[in-house]
């Protein structure tokens, strides 16, 4: 059962991944990034509809499990998406987008046969599974190429503030995530305590993102050598 | 096992992630030049000292907030906090990591320094509001 604060850090996490969108649009980054933008957009109309499923039917329901489970996992193949659409910016002056593209595609084939050779052995509810598997596993690749993605942005001197501090959030992200799965599998006594912090992680993403169309115009510039860990 | 190297990858990912983007933060605010009022309110002249932190955070903390960088100030703060713990740490054992860790403590009191100058015409602004009403 959901207690208030899940449902105050829900309320929060929707209006937050709506302010993105908004902020996006008035400063005129929403076609930019348009990606970025229908993954926000994206989770807000989940979200409602997540809580339409929940008053409805109840959160034990088999309706709102499978609901929940789907669009979750819409999401992440979305957010997938959106992270490759970062890529084409990065190395847009390389005349790259094709090759992206078929990487992109390569690349969740892949995933997605992964997580169908992991669940093809459970014989009920092999759908189901495969999903769940599917979602998992996109985030970690998501992790690894957030990280090779922040490896080309230091290799390239990029310069766009915006565009860094998008790849820098989507990092955090996705690193808060896979450790607190990895906590959440090591200390399985103390599992409450991980799956209490775990929508309060999914609230990082629109709020980082949100500030950083808010704050920061396309024109800003950075020298990349500053943001490097070890002094360059 | 696994669950173990997920973890350990996936933290120093973190990391790293975290300091970057913190030094995302601090370098968009390193042009700026502070005005004459603050550099005599902080005693900060040219280069800041990570000793000057604390003073100016709670100069910050005297001033109204403003929403739109109350969470870039967190930020770091806990920045500011990983600093130290690694300046009482591992910078004891490498003399490298110590010159570092004093030069991002400095960047981060300019930073804060940059948010109070923020926050003092802000407060000006409202005040300027309620007298014209």
């Amino acid at each position: 059962m959901l207690g208030p604060y899940e449902y105050v850090v829900w309320l929060l996490c929707t209006v937050l991944e709506s302010a993105v969108v908004v902020c996006a649009y008035k400063k005129d980054a929403l076609r930019r990034y348009i990606l970025l933008n229908v993954y926000m957009a994206a989770s807000v109309v989940f979200s409602i509809a997540r809580y339409n499923i929940l008053s409805h039917y109840g959160f034990t329901s088999k309706e709102y499990l499978y609901f929940y489970y789907y669009s979750d996992s819409l999401l992440t193949i979305v957010l997938y998406f959106a992270l490759m659409s970062l890529y084409s910016h990065i190395f847009s002056d390389l005349k790259a987008e094709r090759y992206i593209r078929i990487g992109t595609l390569i690349l969740f084939s892949g995933t997605a046969l992964f997580s169908y050779a992991v669940v093809q052995q459970s014989s009920s509810k092999l759908v189901t599974h495969f999903v769940v598997e599917l979602s998992q596993n996109l985030y970690f690749v998501g992790l690894v190429l957030t990280y090779i993605l922040w490896a080309a942005v230091m290799k390239m001197r990029e310069t766009r503030t915006r565009l860094i501090q998008l790849v820098l959030s989507m990092g955090v992200y996705f690193s808060l995530f896979a450790a607190n799965f990895a906590l959440q599998n090591l200390y399985q006594s103390r599992g409450n305590f991980f799956e209490f912090l775990t929508p309060l992680f999914g609230c990082f993403l629109p709020l980082s993102w949100a500030y950083t169309f808010w704050h920061l115009p396309e024109d800003a510039r950075i020298v990349p050598s500053r943001l490097a860990v070890v002094p360059r | 096992m696994m669950a173990g190297v997920i973890f350990v990858f996936s933290a120093a990912a973190l990391l790293q992630f975290f300091i970057s983007y913190c030094r995302s933060l601090i370098a968009a605010s390193s042009k700026q030049v502070l005005s004459a009022e603050v550099k005599d309110v902080t005693g900060i002249q040219r280069i800041a000292s990570g000793d000057d932190f604390k003073r100016v955070m709670q100069l910050l903390q005297l001033c109204p907030e403003r929403r739109e960088d109350r969470n870039s100030v967190q930020a770091i703060g806990a920045y500011f906090s990983l600093l130290n713990f690694v300046r009482s740490t591992v910078a004891r054992l490498v003399p490298s990591m110590r010159a570092w860790t004093e030069s991002e403590r400095g960047q981060c009191a300019y930073f804060a320094a940059v948010a109070l100058e923020r926050r003092i015409s802000f407060s000006r602004d409202m005040l300027a509001q309620q007298m014209d009403a």
